[in-house]
């Protein structure tokens, strides 16, 4: 065998080693997705019922509470920045890090300082990598995330939020959250939103039909709040996070399946290439044997 | 007239469907709901929810914590965990 012929040969068993990784991991993530969606839809009915409580609870009280209120003079705010553990997604942790690079310069630009809480390894690698301040850190669930990992994110939050930010270098006067939309199977959109102080007004539900009823609370509204808010940023961030995995999933096969289709046009090209090297290998050896015999030919001509 | 009942949890929805009573233990002590109850809104400690379902049956949660929500005849349940 010609030596272009064997690297042709040998390029193509490469890129079907390839192939069958990326083809792999593309179904992998295709019944994950599914999976992640289930989850979110199971979510939903919890977090819709809290935001209404909220919704309820904000409009019919007029207690203030430090949740609810905007520090009319904010010094500093924490941006939390959900993104993915593994590579191989396309740019889906790319965007949410991009989209928060941009929420933080907005927030720059009103005078604050900005604290980066980070989800997720690739999300801490970037700002590793630029030796960047992290206030604070996740890694490891981000393909499927647990009520526990978010209520561990919030308490951390809720913390810095509650604390003075006049006095206490940690406290902030605003949180922001970036993560990606899970919109369809094709459409994902890394978006940010403000979590704290509450806009509750804005929520993923269909408004309520007819009016809020008038609540009675037990035992009174500012306890209420107290036990609500917190359970509410939890499940904001619960949400947020497994949209992220369903995200993620449909990024990581959306990358995988262009991949797989690009080895298979890899695969063909070589496949022609190597044809056609084996048959100028054939053509070669033709002539030669024919230009031999003719060689041969003459010369006993010539001898007679 | 019948409450519409609602148990869920962050993962789940746990219980849904149609019952006559529902009691669970709030901060300040027990409380039972009937029908066409006034509107409520509870925070509910570590403790037992019943609900008298309208065939008879009784069903018995063990929560941690939550919220108790009571408007027009729905009834919904927050908790954050199940036992």
């Amino acid at each position: 065998m010609g030596a272009q012929l064997r690297i042709y040969r040998r390029r193509m068993r490469s890129v079907k080693a390839t192939k069958k990784i990326t083809k792999a991991m593309e179904l992998i993530s295709a019944s994950r997705i599914v999976k992640a969606q289930q989850r979110v839809a199971a979510s939903t009915p919890y977090a819709n019922e809290l935001t209404r409580a909220v919704s309820a609870v904000a409009s019919y009280s007029s207690t203030a509470h430090p949740l609810t209120t905007a520090d009319e003079n904010p010094k500093r705010a924490a941006i939390l920045i959900i993104s993915s553990d593994r590579g191989m997604a396309g740019a889906y942790s790319n965007n949410a890090i991009k989209e928060g690079e941009q929420l933080a310069a907005l927030l720059r630009e009103r005078g604050l300082e900005v604290k980066p809480y980070l989800v997720g390894r690739k999300a801490v690698g970037y700002y590793k990598f630029r030796e960047r301040f992290i206030a604070g850190q996740w890694t490891g669930f981000s393909d499927s995330p647990t009520y526990e990992n978010a209520k561990e994110v919030a308490d951390s939050l809720i913390k810095a939020f509650v604390a003075d930010s006049e006095v206490d270098p940690a406290g902030v006067d605003e949180i922001h959250i970036v993560f990606t939309e899970f919109k369809s199977m094709l459409i994902q959109n890394a978006m940010a939103k403000r979590m704290l102080p509450l806009e509750v007004v804005e929520s993923d539900a269909p408004a309520p039909t007819g009016l809020l009823p008038m609540y009675e609370f037990e035992p009174n509204a500012a306890v209420v709040l107290d036990a609500l808010l917190p359970r509410y940023i939890e499940a904001r961030i619960f949400n947020a996070m497994l949209q992220s995995a369903a995200s993620e999933h449909a990024a990581r096969r959306r990358a995988m399946k262009s991949a797989t289709d690009n080895a298979d046009d890899l695969i063909k090209s070589l496949t022609r290439l190597a044809n056609a090297a084996r048959q100028a290998e054939i053509t070669q050896e033709i002539s030669e044997i024919v230009g031999g015999a003719d060689a041969l030919a003459s010369a006993s001509a010539g001898s007679e | 007239m019948t409450l519409r009942v609602e148990l869920v949890s962050p993962t789940e929805r746990v219980w849904s469907g149609e019952a006559t009573s529902v009691s669970a233990r709030t901060i300040e002590g027990d409380i039972g709901v009937l029908t066409d109850h006034s509107p409520l809104f509870g925070v509910l400690v570590d403790g037992q929810v019943v609900i008298h379902g309208t065939n008879g049956e009784n069903k018995e949660f063990n929560v941690s914590g939550g919220f108790l929500s009571v408007s027009n005849n729905r009834v919904s349940i927050l908790t954050e965990s199940i036992k």
